[in-house]
């Protein structure tokens, strides 16, 4: 195997790549620029899609050749088949969803796991802000509450209480602060350190 | 390519300039899909850019329902409109000529210099008129892969088209895989809806039904069917706008603005007067039976029939890569229609792209100047002719 993703791949994106089997069909939700893709093709000969709503992103992804469909993610996923892809990826876009229980409960039809990170919602500089009476507006979430795209941002706890309610597996998790690093702390006291939650999702 | 010494006209840099048609024989038969053959034919064909040595950077361009060869540049000095696609072909433009060897073909059964309806047919001496044979997607396809052997060209880098055009792009990946690299499908359709056949119908149905028509003969009467081929185009021409871009562009605008109603038929309404320029000007330079049996060619498309109704089964054979292009306002082959295409492809594992492109105008929009397109368009040609090494 190829050695694992350098300092060219933002660092989340960089570990869901160590969870991404070689060869493998992906559908990256919110693609973006293609990054992840292109570095999967290029190191682990995944082949996929990108799915993007921005057409200034899909000319990005189409330039570097990366298989972009502009879509919105809102809209629904029912052009896809059941099982046709590995892996089922979305990065930083579940809370700015309309539905986003859907959204998951898509990408685990269509894919046997997903990948899903959320910013979460119960970190501590979150909490205080709250408790100063502030919406927050922190590195994980640049935004005043009145231009967000965030409409529907949840903790670490919610997603775990949604994964449980509707039966999905949570195969792994890593939780990371804000420079994207884990540590025995974060990772006991995840709903109030971590700033951003990765998940992979099975069907249970 | 370059204007004649001389001319008191110079061409916008990025256009290929003064250009020639020639005329191509094709002496190899053809079975049509209705079952009669032709022995040989001829298609009026424009060339832009140089094939190289390798003959791997050619680019097939597909013409739509009204289109012809005269896909860009000029025909002499004092010619005032370029070729179709101007806006998209030449130095520099998404379909690059400095790059690309770009073909364009005059479709069989046209009436711009290609064998068909108004040419003659050698068995009787006679115009075809309505004797010539109803074609097919699936026929054109067949006749540019026998204008490709001519020109020595075992694989196109890409087949390119837009409406009609883009049919032939899908219908070329299906026929003929081996013998393209990519298919770009531009504002297209899988088949026809009704709705889209209804507008054909009735099109058909203007020029059959005009008194000059005379059974598709009416050379042999020295007359032609103005009226009903007028109609023909002025229908087409509202499928091509969407009700934004028309009320934008007209609203309700009277020609005497200001003016009281004049409580007759003539022209007073802005749409009105534009209707009717379109069908005046389309008459002059288009025949009656082309246009019948392109709105046929049209209808009959269906890639998925013989594959038992399933379009990604129809596009297993496939492997070319494919970029698919839809226009928001374009209501003729909407965006749903070539997400159709799109999803067929995933299911079947093929690469794809595909852009939906803001609108301006509805189906016209694969015609028009539009930035978002270009950049998309041009990505992704840019990556072909990298591919092809030019």
């Amino acid at each position: 195997m190829s050695p694992p993703p350098g300092p060219e791949l933002r660092a989340d994106l960089a570990l869901i790549c160590e969870w991404i089997a070689p060869h493998s069909r992906v559908l990256d939700l919110g693609c973006g620029d293609g990054a992840l893709l292109a570095w999967l093709a290029a190191h682990r000969d995944v082949a996929g899609y990108g799915l993007e709503i921005d057409p200034e992103s899909v000319a990005a992804c189409i330039a570097r050749g990366i298989d972009a469909i502009q879509a919105d993610l809102d809209e629904g996923l029912a052009g896809f088949d059941d099982d046709g892809f590995e892996t089922v990826v979305m990065t930083q876009a579940l809370q700015a969803l309309a539905r986003p229980d859907a959204v998951v409960a898509e990408m685990l039809r269509i894919g046997r796991r997903a990948i899903v990170t959320l910013p979460n919602f119960g970190h501590w500089r979150a909490r205080l802000a709250l408790a100063r009476g502030r919406m927050p507006v922190t590195a994980a979430l640049p935004h005043a509450w009145y231009d967000t795209p965030n409409v529907h941002l949840c903790t670490v706890a919610d997603f775990e209480t949604l994964c449980t309610t509707r039966g999905w597996t949570i195969r792994r998790r890593a939780l990371l602060d804000r420079r994207h690093r884990s540590g025995p702390l974060i990772r006991r006291l995840g709903n109030l350190l971590a700033e951003i939650a990765i998940y992979e999702l099975g069907r249970g | 390519m370059n204007p004649a010494a001389g001319t008191p006209r110079t061409w916008p840099a990025d256009s290929v300039g003064l250009v020639t048609p020639h005329r191509i024989d094709i002496d190899a038969p053809l079975t049509l899909d209705c079952g009669r053959t032709l022995p040989r034919h001829q298609l009026m064909v424009e060339t832009y850019g140089r094939l190289d040595a390798a003959a791997d950077n050619a680019v097939l361009v597909c013409h739509a329902l009204s289109g012809d060869h005269h896909a860009a540049g000029y025909h002499s000095p004092d010619n005032r409109k370029p070729g179709w696609w101007e806006h998209y072909i030449g130095p520099g433009k998404p379909i690059d000529t400095h790059r690309f060897f770009v073909v364009c073909p005059n479709n069989l059964g046209g009436c711009r210099g290609s064998t068909g309806p108004t040419s003659i047919d050698p068995d009787s001496g006679r115009a075809w008129g309505p004797d010539f044979p109803l074609v097919t997607v699936h026929d054109w396809v067949g006749s540019q892969a026998l204008l490709a052997d001519a020109l020595g060209i075992d694989r196109w880098a890409a087949v390119v088209g837009g409406s009609l055009g883009g049919m032939q792009a899908l219908q070329w990946a299906i026929q003929h895989p081996q013998r393209l690299r990519h298919a770009v499908v531009i504002a297209a359709a899988p088949r026809l809806s009704a709705q889209n056949i209804a507008f054909n119908e009735i099109a058909r149905q203007a020029i059959l039904s005009d008194p000059e028509f005379h059974a598709g003969r009416y050379a042999e009467y020295g007359t032609r069917p103005e009226r009903g081929l007028k109609l023909a185009r002025m229908l087409g021409h509202i499928t091509y706008l969407s009700d934004t871009a028309m009320r934008e562009k007209f609203g309700r605008l009277r020609r005497d603005s200001g003016q009281a109603y004049g409580f007759n038929y003539d022209v007073e309404f802005e749409v009105e007067s534009y209707l009717r320029h379109q069908g005046a000007s389309f008459v002059e330079r288009f025949d009656a039976n082309t246009y019948l049996l392109m709105t046929k060619a049209l209808d009959y498309f269906d890639p998925a029939r013989e594959a038992g109704g399933d379009l990604a089964t129809a596009l297993h054979p496939a492997t070319a890569r494919f970029l698919v292009i839809a226009f928001a306002g374009d209501w003729r082959f909407a965006p749903e229609r070539s997400r159709e295409i799109v999803q067929a492809l995933v299911r079947v594992g093929k690469r794809v792209s595909y852009a939906e492109i803001g609108s301006r105008f509805g189906h016209d929009d694969f015609l028009m100047p539009n930035a978002e397109y270009r950049r998309v368009l041009g990505a992704y040609l840019a990556r072909v002719a990298e591919e092809a090494g030019t």
